[in-house]
This record gives structure tokens, C-alpha cells and sequence, in this order.
């Protein structure tokens, strides 16, 4: 049976698979706005005090940023339908500015939403299914996971109903919503590592033992920001029934023991590095020895919830369809955008299709309301509704069937959403910067398109391959710049933005932290910096090395002397 | 002074005992430090005993008293320190105390649904006019996701 607000057989019947609210799910979120509600009147009124609705709004999403709040509206674990999209169009129109942000947490943010009308925009947001709860704050933050979840070829298992299990276990958890910090939780279920799982608080990754079974490897201490740090195994294998078990008692030892006296050394992987792998698994091992038989998760729950992502109803002939060869060969640009685009399927005929936030004069991430309509209808149109948010600040419609392939193209490119650029070296992550966010040192988006307007030979684009570069605009590191290939992290020298360089860091299988490639440069020395690493990898590269490959083999000497020759 | 105690705003019975202040007759409470220090004087009186407990003290070093202890007053020096949220559930879920358990000091009364679900059930406020706002507040949510206590 299905409940929640929205449900409608159509809707059941066409639906893709995502997780659908039941009564439970719709009443907690219901009262959540209304809870936030009467704290903003409170506010409002001077009843509470500044420092403690800070707390409050942040556990809700809402930022005070440079010019206006910002709020921050959770995608679970990346997945949202059709009508969701619409939500958020419908929200940036009326309340924001005609577009919204996706995040390298697969959330959406908007960054001109008025104080007093947040509640307003959170009850809009319940009547689909969607909150803002826990999307900052220092508690436990919206859990992300794979892009390509449930749909590639490289599946363990699917990893979204884990993801749903500990969304709502973390979703109001009373004991551990006051933590030293904020906590980040990823899943993956594939053998590639799309999730940047080593970077997080604790990172799930689901594995086979040796008998077989699927299991969870648990890895925790993982974390980007200031001090980037490559999480390390707690857990080489975690039956599944003892997850929540497992999870508790890691976040009961970081509650108690975490340091709460300085807040740059308050993340887990400070306690871990301070208390040793050893000592710190031995106290979770401990605690979790005391809990695991009463908080199992059983089979009938995981089913239940896995029942929820069931396959949509693919076609069983789409290979059958010869348009998609002949649309390719008659199309050089359809086939480019196929080739950079798209990704395999596991089912044959299928193809995930990415819908690219990273045109060259559009803010990486953004997309504006008639682009969110748009996209909501092609969802509707070709992916059974739904639509999902990458890491990496773009969209994918994952269930297309190739025959559908060239229409989807055509209206993407119309909308500009087909740039061909996904994984290439214009697909950058990029946070809002010195333009919107008050922590920012300097600014990013209009660095973003800098390079862009550099770069814009699209052969150039895709014979440099796959090149990741992450920018930041400050320290905190929101664009992970810490693990891009080339890394950019903007800097203040006595009021004037800098930008120090990294290269060589990866957020995937081969996780590393980029290395500062020598003194920053000037803000209009980025860009010919970029160029001249671009040039030095074209120059040096062997025969199909990728650009993370010959760093790795190099070393950063090459770059530093043609960077920094004429200083 | 009232407080609010199972869901009712009650008058307070309990005196609060410095730790460089005498002993008094009737229901008291002093600092784990006074508890570890005059152990053997504060069994001996007449009267229930409590113990006030700090973000940075360890609820295992009171594991083994429980039994002569009625009330623990966790005193929160900020709203944001979590850790008494821990040390609630472990007194319940872990310690099996049964007796009072009261949050004081500076909490927010937005967090008191969350503090009765890990097995506070008295609260003190630092404005006795807060008390029915406080009293609602353990009402925001009717539903929830995880074991907890309550």
C-alpha cells in the first residue's frame, strides 16, 4: 500500500523508484514545519535569542549568507521525481531569484529566500515529499550515495535503501543531534567508488564476504575541508542486520569524546588521529559489543524498504531500436554528447543520461526555473520521473532508452543543458564563493568562467580527457577542492583573493589528496596557470595517460617549472 | 521554584548544595566531586540524595551508586554540548537508573523533546514563566524514527 499526501494510482503506476512517504514519514515532516515555524515567530519577537535560532535554522537549512539567507533543501541521497523538480522551480520563482543550486552534497540551495518566508517555502516543499532538515548544523547531514545507483554495471548491490534506512534513522535522532561538528555518512554499492565515500565521516561501501553475502566495509575519519583526511577501514565487514547498531556506536563515542574546544579540530577524524585507529576502534568495538543484539535490522525491514526501489518498467526490446547507430553516425554532435554524456546501463538498450549544469556562461550547479520545468518533463517523458543529482553539480536522467536518446539530446541542447563536457576539464565543481557565502575568501564563479571562456575548443576539451578541477573560495573546501585533479582554493592575502593550486588529488577508488603545487598566483594569473598545466600534460603525456595518471607519474616538478618560470 | 517533572509543572523539593557549602537536612544535591569527596557523611543522612553531573564528568563513575542516588541533574554549560544527551542514555539504556533524571542550566526549551526521548523526564528552567512553553514544546513531534528511550 502507498500513503502520503501525494498519491495518486497514476502516479504509482508511472513512478520510477524512489522511496515514497507514508503517513509517518509526511506527519514528522509536517510537524517539523511547524515547528520551525513558531521558532521563526519566536524570533521574530525577540522570545529567542540570536545564538539559539542560529542553531535552530541552521538545523533547517537556512544560512545568513553575504547578501540574503540561504537555504538548504536535502536531496535524498541525490534522488528526486518530476514533480519535486517542478517544487523547486515553482519555489525559485516565487521566492528566490529564478534559479536554484545543486550542491556536491546532492542538495539544493537557493540563495535569495526572505527570513520570514522560509516556512512558508518548507511547507510548500512537504506537499512533495521533500525537507530542508539537518542540512546544516552540527549534526548528522543528508546521506548521499552513487549517481548512478540501481541503473550501472558495476553493482554490488543497490545502496539506496540503505541510504533511505539511515536517512531516517538519522532523520531527529535526539542523542545525536547536538555533535562537536557536522557528520557526513556516503554509501556506495559498486566496485567503482562514485560517492567519494573515503571522504566522509564514515563511509559505507557494500562488499561481499567470503561466503558471499553482502555486507557493509566501514570506513570512518574521512573528511575534506581544512584538513583533508583519507578515511581508513574500522569494519572490514558488517553484517547488514547489525547497521544502525554499528552507526550508534560510532557516533555515541564521537559525541562523548569528540573534542568540543575548538571547532576546527572538532570533526571526527581529528578524535581518530588523536586517539589513534587502534585505541578509538577498540572504544567503538566496545560500546558496539553492548548494543548490537538490541537494535538489529531485519530482514522483513530491509525488504520493505527495498521494495521501494524496485526496477521501473523497462522495455524488453529497446535493443531492437537501429536509430540510435544511425542518429549517431548521421549526428557528429549527438554522437560527442553521447560519448561525454551518457553512461552505461545495466540493462541492455538503457543508458543513463546526464544533464550538464556546466555550460560555459552559466555558474557551475546552477539551473534556472524554466530549466528545472523543462528537465521535470523530460523526466517525465523519458525516465519514468525521475531525476537524480551527481557529486559533482550536474543531473542525470538515469533510465533512457536508447531510441530516445537523439529527442532527449535536441531538447536538452535547446535549454543548453548538453554542454558535452561531463568529466571533462570544464565540468568543474565550484562553491557559490566571495558572490554569495560570508565565509568565502574569494571568488570562484567568475574564475569558473574564466577558464571557460579559455577553454572553448571543444576538441581541445575532450582530447585533455578526463581532468577533474575543484574550486573553493575558501578553506572549508565546500567544491572538494582538496580532491581535484587540479585543485583551486581561493586564499585572502591582506584583502586581496589569491588562489593556491593542487594537483593530483581523486576522490574515487585511488583516493589522494592533492599536492600544493608552489606559491599562490594572482587572481588573473589563474586561468594562463590552468593553461600552462593543460599545456604541460598535452606535452608529456604518454599515449592515452590520463592527466591524474601522468601527475601520478611525474610528480608536480614539470608543472611547478613552467608555472612559476617567469617569476 | 517550580520545575517541570513527568509532563507536570510541580514545586521543586530539592536544595542545591555548594560544593564549599554544609550539608542540609531534606532532599539535596551536590557535584559529583562532593559525591566521590564525602561519600560516607552523605550516605549517612537522612533525606534523598542527588547529583548533579557536568558535560565533561563520566556517568560510569556512578555506575555503582545509583542505588542511593533519586535525582541526576545533568547542568548544561551551553545548549550546544551534546554530550548530556549521551549521558542520558546511558544512565536509562545502559545504567538502568530509574530515578529523576532533570536537565538544568542552559538548555534550550526547543530541545526538550529530544532530551525526554533519551530519558530526561524533569526539567528546570531558568525563567519559571518559560515553564508552559516548555511543557508544550515535548509535544512537537508525535512520531520518530529510532529506538531511543522513550
Amino acid at each position: 500500500m502507498i500513503t502520503g499526501h501525494n498519491y495518486s494510482p497514476e502516479w504509482h503506476f508511472n513512478r520510477s523508484s524512489l522511496y515514497q512517504y507514508n503517513d509517518i514519514d509526511q506527519t514528522l515532516v509536517d510537524e517539523r514545519v511547524a515547528q520551525f515555524r513558531r521558532q521563526t515567530e519566536q524570533f521574530l519577537k525577540g522570545e529567542i535569542s540570536e545564538d539559539q535560532f542560529r542553531a535552530l535554522r541552521l538545523r533547517n537549512g537556512l544560512y545568513v549568507q553575504t547578501h540574503a539567507p540561504m537555504l538548504r533543501i536535502a536531496g535524498p541521497y541525490g534522488l528526486l521525481n518530476s514533480k519535486q523538480l517542478r517544487k523547486l522551480a515553482h519555489i525559485a520563482r516565487h521566492y528566490d531569484k529564478n534559479y536554484c543550486h545543486f550542491t556536491t552534497r546532492q542538495n539544493i540551495q537557493f540563495n535569495w529566500p526572505k527570513l520570514e518566508q522560509v516556512p512558508d517555502i518548507l511547507e510548500e516543499l512537504a506537499t512533495v515529499q521533500m525537507h530542508a532538515i539537518q542540512t546544516s548544523g552540527n549534526c548528522m547531514r543528508n546521506t548521499t550515495s552513487d549517481h548512478l545507483a540501481g541503473v550501472c554495471v558495476d553493482e554490488i548491490e543497490d545502496p539506496r535503501p540503505y541510504c533511505e534506512i539511515i536517512r531516517q534513522w538519522t532523520t531527529l535522532h535526539p542523542e545525536f543531534d547536538y555533535l562537536p561538528r557536522k557528520f557526513k555518512i556516503a554509501v556506495s554499492g559498486a566496485l567503482h567508488d562514485r560517492a567519494a565515500t573515503q571522504f566522509h565521516d564514515i563511509g559505507l561501501h557494500l562488499v561481499k564476504n567470503d561466503a558471499d553475502v553482502v555486507g557493509f566495509k566501514v570506513l570512518v575519519g574521512g573528511g575534506l575541508g581544512r584538513t583533508p583526511v583519507i578515511g581508513q577501514v574500522i569494519k572490514p565487514y558488517l553484517e547488514k542486520k547489525h547497521l544502525l547498531s554499528y552507526l550508534e556506536a560510532v557516533l555515541r563515542i564521537y559525541n562523548l569524546f569528540g573534542r568540543r574546544d575548538n571547532k576546527y579540530k572538532a570533526r571526527i577524524k581529528i578524535l581518530v588521529k588523536e586517539t589513534g585507529m587502534d585505541q578509538f576502534s577498540a572504544l567503538v568495538e566496545r560500546e558496539w559489543q553492548l548494543i548490537r543484539d538490541n537494535n538489529e535490522l531485519s530482514d522483513e525491514r530491509i525488504s520493505a524498504i527495498q521494495a521501494q526501489f524496485v526496477d521501473p518498467a523497462y522495455e524488453l526490446d529497446a535493443t531492437a531500436d537501429l536509430s540510435f547507430a544511425q542518429q549517431q553516425q548521421d549526428h557528429k554532435a549527438f554522437a560527442t554528447w553521447v560519448k561525454h554524456n551518457t553512461a552505461d546501463h545495466k540493462t541492455p538498450g538503457y543508458r543513463a543520461a546526464f544533464v550538464s549544469l556546466k555550460a560555459p556562461d552559466s555558474p557551475p550547479g546552477d539551473i534556472t526555473d524554466t530549466q528545472l520545468d523543462a528537465v521535470a518533463d523530460l523526466a517525465d517523458r523519458y525516465s519514468f520521473g525521475e531525476i537524480r543529482a551527481t557529486h559533482r553539480q550536474n543531473l542525470i536522467l538515469a533510465d533512457v532508452k536508447q531510441a530516445d536518446l537523439y529527442a532527449l539530446w535536441q531538447q536538452l541542447d535547446a535549454l543548453k543543458l548538453a554542454t558535452p563536457n561531463i568529466g571533462t576539464v570544464t565540468d568543474m565543481i565550484c562553491c557559490p564563493g566571495l558572490d554569495f557565502c560570508s565565509l568565502a575568501n574569494a571568488g570562484s564563479i567568475g574564475i569558473a568562467k574564466e577558464i571557460n571562456e579559455a577553454l572553448d575548443d571543444m576538441d581541445y576539451i575532450h582530447d585533455i580527457g578526463d581532468l577533474k578541477i575543484n574550486m573553493s573560495g575558501c578553506m572549508n573546501g565546500c567544491a572538494h577542492q582538496s580532491v581535484g585533479h587540479i585543485g583551486i582554493l581561493g586564499v585572502d592575502k591582506k584583502g586581496v583573493e589569491w588562489y593556491q593550486l593542487t594537483l593530483g588529488g581523486s576522490s574515487e577508488n585511488n583516493a589522494a589528496i592533492g599536492e600544493r603545487l608552489g606559491p599562490s598566483v594572482a587572481k588573473d594569473q589563474v586561468t594562463l596557470t590552468i593553461v600552462t598545466i593543460l599545456n604541460v600534460y598535452v606535452k608529456l603525456r604518454l599515449e592515452d595517460e590520463s592527466f591524474l595518471d601522468m601527475v601520478n607519474r611525474v610528480g608536480i616538478t614539470p608543472f611547478k617549472e613552467q608555472v612559476y618560470a617567469n617569476h | 521554584m517550580q520545575i517541570i517533572k513527568d509532563q507536570k509543572i510541580i514545586d521543586n523539593t530539592w536544595n542545591y548544595i555548594a560544593d564549599d557549602a554544609e550539608l542540609k537536612a531534606g532532599d539535596i544535591s551536590v557535584s559529583l566531586a562532593r559525591w566521590q569527596q564525602d561519600k560516607p557523611q552523605l550516605l549517612a543522612r537522612d533525606g534523598k540524595l542527588g547529583i548533579r553531573l557536568g558535560a565533561t564528568d563520566s556517568v560510569a563513575e556512578l555506575a555503582d551508586d545509583l542505588a542511593h542516588i533519586q535525582l541526576i541533574e545533568l547542568d548544561f554549560p551551553d545548549f550546544a554540548d551534546g554530550r548530556l544527551f549521551s549521558q542520558a542514555w546511558l544512565l536509562r539504556g545502559r545504567y538502568h537508573y530509574q530515578g529523576e533524571i532533570r536537565a538544568t542550566g542552559h538548555y534550550m526549551p526547543d530541545q526538550v523533546f529530544y532530551l525526554s526521548r533519551v530519558g530526561v523526564n524533569a526539567f528546570s528552567a531558568e525563567k519559571v514563566e518559560d515553564l508552559p512553553v516548555t511543557l508544550s514544546h515535548l509535544h512537537d513531534f508525535t512520531v520518530n524514527y529510532q529506538n531511543s528511550i522513550n
